[in-house]
């Protein structure tokens, strides 16, 4: 799927949790949205942009979710 | 007219729960206190005779028919406008009352024609009928110099411009009934009587016809009409029913029960059900007359398939095309994956429908890419009401408004949406609720007769998250929190954070006023009004939840409710206006791509594990696909073939490009429709679908009511749609063994908590349950969170404003936003099919005159509306209901190609597209 779509709805997802006052908390809150609501090809191709040109796209903190996304699902 | 079969006790039951016990006829009956003689006497097998009362309307006492007499009382007084006393001692019938009733009917008789054996309510008119039980033998007056039964109003014409039910006034006894049925009832005030003695005649409007008046149809002065003075056309064609059958509306999500009446298998008309918990006997236009699609020439009723989309169908055996889409449904997921391929769901299907597709793409499929046409309507819905309240469901009955002082309306058009409920809310108002409208437009709501909005906060499109975090931090920073609730009730740090967020400086509604466009007063003014309120409800609908913060405003509506206390009894709540008749229903079966039925996640072992044990197979963990990405999937590759039973995503979803492109790269789809719908165009297999008429099963409406539809005629194509999905399951290998929708209730009550008490025996019983209806509630729930939230503590969340990023430019200057009228229904696949065309035949722009003056721009102009998406043509209507910046269109017929404007933006957390806020440019086409 289109990786620029993919960025675009978790930096969304980013928007909402990042208002909360707890940003570990918001991290995995948003790690665990998408864990919970995208389709596993979504959630591969998302954690595919970590590396790449795209990532700068992503906001900081769904960065880091995207990365904690990863390391729960190495695991 | 009195409905087949129905008794009418003559005027409305009395909610006291004080009982007097009274003398009638030598009988002791007991009634609640307030109930009128009539109706005592009717509860106890006496009906008095009367014409002027009916029991959906308040007692009117003008026909002097209902006299009785009182045992230490002068005269004869009526027994309609009577309250039942203790002690009380009443007759009936006496010597004196035949005669004055004998008197009365004679002097209605005198006026009015006596061809009774071909009059169209020759066996179901209530003035034959009191002429027979009064014994009246002969009528000595006439009108004038007329003869008996020479009406005055020989010479008037009928009014037949409603395409629906015809107004004969030479046949009018002037009871009054149709205009207090308009008045009380609907709430319009269309009707009145003009004229005085032999002059005096019901007229619509300002002496209008039907059609050209106010009158919105509904056919509650039909429903009240005691002659055939107001008639509907299809018993004036057909005669009078001979059997009824119950069942549910199948349009919005208010879910109205409806008596069939039929003759055979043939509807003569839909009369709404007084005993209907949803609609206590009231109905809209499209309920109680747009039931012709069911039998219209479009009806597809033999299967059909075609190698490609550009060949023409060929017609075939059920066997053939089950089989053909079976063995292409597998050569996908042989070449392409067991995820390759999925199922669209839809919310006009049954409960049993629905589940039976999510069984089925589960355990023949063997993934999880199910999703329903809820997501592009209410899935913020679920997801926000979830994490705040516990449960993905409005909390209260319909009936609650009637406890409300203080009504909030957000993003929703109930009068054009949710018609029947509209009645309710606005018979409140006039009572005395105040209203709070917050909405672009200026909905009837705002200002209609006997109805005025205390306040209408005018937001931009897109804003609702701004507003309702201002209203917040008023209710916040004034002191007006319901400490003691929140204390009992919710989490304590997370209410804390909450707090903090919206007391801030900048979610005040002075820092916010630039963006929502709402004065900063207003919003202070509505939020006092609404946070002192006794009790102060909220309703809302699709222009909360088609934004990309949809979920948010879903979040911050459940926080308002929350921090006034107004949740846990009746009167108050967060309610949901369901846009189509089973949203609730299709959501609740797991017809989402990440939830089991009762909205339990696919990685909840112990659930996935009991849907094993009864299914027989192993259940994927992981979520599915939802319809955005299904779409986006096929143009990747990854999704190739698609089930999609009764959804036209072709005209419903945004970008209209962007889905015919997915359903293009798709290699198998199967449409499972009434008729051949927009998306049937990109199919390869066609499945004749079953109208609600020929269905037995349930529809959940907003108010978690569980009805039962029942078939009143067999299916047109030979099969039910149940029974298509469990054919398809079977040529892919999976059996599904059940002999009636009855035995998929249970299995679905098996395997859910929430429906543990519901089945059709029940059903039959009860009329309807609210879920959760188990062993904590055998008879249903109609108020949630009463003494706890479901979630155990009540969540506030943050709600941070975030504007879209669908901006306006100066190349796209105005926001576009959509919804939809009263005569015509979403894509219009039902409506358009019917004489509600009549009423709204084309899709058009609304625009500000200030905005069209600046384009050259003039009513009826057919004008460009291009997007960033796509480009349409639609006429345009100048209107000062849309504000100078903002323009509004329906969807409801395909050549308007609304969603070729709309775009791809969704809701953050749901995908549910942001239909309401489209940045279009509208130019005047030349020549127009």
């Amino acid at each position: 799927m289109n990786p620029d779509t993919l960025i675009r709805m978790a930096n969304q997802i980013g928007a909402f949790f990042e208002a909360m006052p707890d940003r570990e908390q918001a991290v995995q809150d948003i790690a665990n949205h998408l864990r919970r609501t995208w389709d596993p090809r979504m959630r591969t191709q998302l954690m595919a942009t970590l590396g790449g040109t795209k990532e700068v796209n992503l906001k900081p903190l769904v960065r880091e979710a995207v990365l904690a996304l990863r390391q729960a699902e190495a695991a | 007219m009195n409905a087949c079969g129905e008794i009418d006790f003559g005027t409305p039951a009395s909610a006291t729960t004080t009982l007097v016990t009274l003398d009638i006829d030598g009988h002791a009956v007991t009634v609640p206190a307030g109930t009128s003689l009539i109706r005592a006497a009717a509860e106890a097998g006496v009906m008095i005779p009367k014409l002027c009362a009916t029991d959906s309307l308040k007692p009117f006492g003008s026909c002097r028919l209902c006299l009785v007499e009182i045992e230490g009382r002068r005269g004869f007084p009526a027994s309609c406008t009577t309250p039942a006393e203790a002690g009380m001692k009443v007759r009936t019938q006496s010597a004196q009352l035949a005669k004055l009733r004998r008197n009365v009917m004679e002097l209605y008789i005198s006026d009015h024609p006596l061809n009774c054996l071909t009059c169209s309510a020759n066996g179901n008119c209530e003035l034959q009928t009191m002429a027979g039980v009064v014994g009246l033998r002969e009528v000595r007056y006439g009108a004038g110099d007329a003869s008996p039964g020479e009406n005055h109003f020989t010479d008037v014409v009928r009014d037949e411009s409603n395409p629906y039910f015809s107004f004969d006034p030479g046949k009018c006894i002037v009871c009054n009934r149709c205009v207090r049925a308009c008045e009380e009832q609907q709430g319009t005030f269309a009707l009145t009587i003009s004229g005085r003695g032999f002059d005096s005649r019901v007229t619509a409007g300002q002496d209008e016809s039907f059609m050209d008046s106010e009158c919105v149809s509904c056919g509650a002065c039909v429903n009240a009409c005691p002659t055939a003075t107001l008639m509907e056309k299809s018993v004036i064609e057909k005669g009078q029913a001979e059997h009824s059958v119950t069942t549910t509306c199948a349009y919005c999500g208010v879910g109205c029960g409806f008596r069939a009446e039929m003759q055979g298998s043939e509807v003569v008309r839909m009369v709404p059900w007084k005993d209907g918990r949803a609609n206590e006997g009231h109905a809209c236009v499209k309920g109680r007359f747009a039931w012709g699609y069911a039998t219209h020439p479009d009806r597809v009723t033999k299967p059909m398939v075609r190698a490609k989309i550009s060949d023409p169908w060929r017609e075939v055996s059920w066997d053939e095309a089950l089989a053909h889409a079976a063995s292409e449904f597998r050569r996908i997921q042989n070449k392409a994956g067991r995820n390759s391929v999925g199922a669209i769901v839809s919310s006009r299907c049954t409960n049993e429908e629905d589940y039976l597709v999510q069984k089925l793409v589960r355990t023949a499929f063997g993934n999880n890419n199910v999703d329903t046409c809820a997501r592009v309507c209410h899935s913020p819905t679920g997801y926000g009401l979830k994490q705040t309240l516990g449960e993905s469901a409005g909390t209260q009955t319909f009936k609650s408004v009637e406890k409300a002082d203080v009504i909030v309306v957000i993003g929703a058009n109930p009068s054009d949406g949710h018609p029947v409920f509209a009645s309710r809310l606005k018979r409140r108002v006039r009572e005395g609720a105040q209203l709070i409208v917050i909405d672009p437009r200026e909905i009837d709501l705002v200002n209609s007769p006997h109805i005025k909005a205390a306040h209408h906060l005018k937001l931009r499109p897109g804003t609702n998250v701004a507003v309702l975090s201002a209203m917040a931090h008023v209710i916040v920073t004034e002191g007006l929190l319901d400490e003691q609730f929140v204390a009992e009730r919710c989490e304590t740090k997370a209410f804390a954070d909450w707090r903090e967020f919206v007391a801030r400086p900048a979610n005040s509604p002075e820092a916010l006023e630039v963006a929502s466009g709402v004065p900063a007063a207003e919003v202070r003014g509505a939020a006092r009004l609404y946070a002192r309120a006794a009790n102060g409800a909220i309703y809302y609908g699709l222009g909360v939840t088609e934004h990309s913060q949809g979920s948010t405003a879903v979040i911050a509506i459940a926080n308002l409710a929350m921090a006034t206390g107004n949740i846990g009894r009746e009167g108050v709540g967060v309610n949901p206006l369901r846009g189509q008749n089973n949203v609730q229903g299709s959501c609740d079966m797991g017809s989402f791509p990440h939830e089991l039925p009762g909205y339990r996640h696919v990685s909840d072992t112990v659930t996935r594990e009991m849907f094993e044990n009864d299914w027989g197979v192993k259940i994927q963990p992981e979520p599915g696909l939802r319809i955005p990405n299904m779409l986006d999937a096929a143009l990747d590759g990854s999704f190739l073939g698609l089930y999609c039973q009764g959804e036209d995503p072709a005209q419903s979803d945004p970008n209209t490009q962007h889905v015919t492109a997915a359903l293009s790269a798709m290699e198998c789809v199967v449409v499972q429709d009434l008729f051949l719908n927009e998306t049937a165009k990109y199919a390869h297999v066609f499945l004749p679908g079953s109208s609600f008429l020929e269905k037995d099963g349930t529809f959940t409406n907003a108010e978690r009511r569980i009805s039962r539809v029942r078939r009143v005629m067999a299916p047109l194509a030979g099969m039910a749609d149940w029974e298509v999905t469990c054919a398809l399951a079977k040529a892919l290998g999976y059996e599904m063994h059940y002999e009636h929708p009855s035995q998929i209730m249970d299995e679905i009550a098996r395997l859910t908590p929430t429906f543990a008490g519901v089945g059709y025996d029940k059903l039959e019983r009860a009329g309807s349950l609210q879920w959760p209806c188990n062993d904590a509630a055998p008879e249903g729930t109609p108020t949630m969170h009463v003494d706890e939230f479901v979630r155990g503590k009540g969540r506030f969340l943050i709600t941070q404003y975030v504007p879209t990023d669908e901006k306006v430019t100066r190349r796209f200057p105005l926001l576009l936003t959509t919804g939809r009228v009263l005569s015509q229904y979403n894509v219009g696949a039902q409506t358009r099919r019917t004489a509600n065309t009549d009423f709204y035949g084309a899709d058009l722009l609304e625009i500000h005159p200030h905005d069209a003056e600046e384009r050259g721009i003039r009513d009826g102009d057919r004008v460009g509306v291009e997007s960033r998406a796509g480009r349409t043509v639609l006429p345009a209507t100048l209107t000062e209901r849309v504000q100078p910046g903002v323009v509004y269109t329906t969807f409801h017929f395909p050549e308007s190609g609304a969603n070729v404007i709309t775009t791809d933006h969704s809701d953050w957390a749901t995908n549910c597209p942001e239909y309401k806020v489209t940045a279009v440019q509208v130019s005047r086409l030349v020549g127009a």
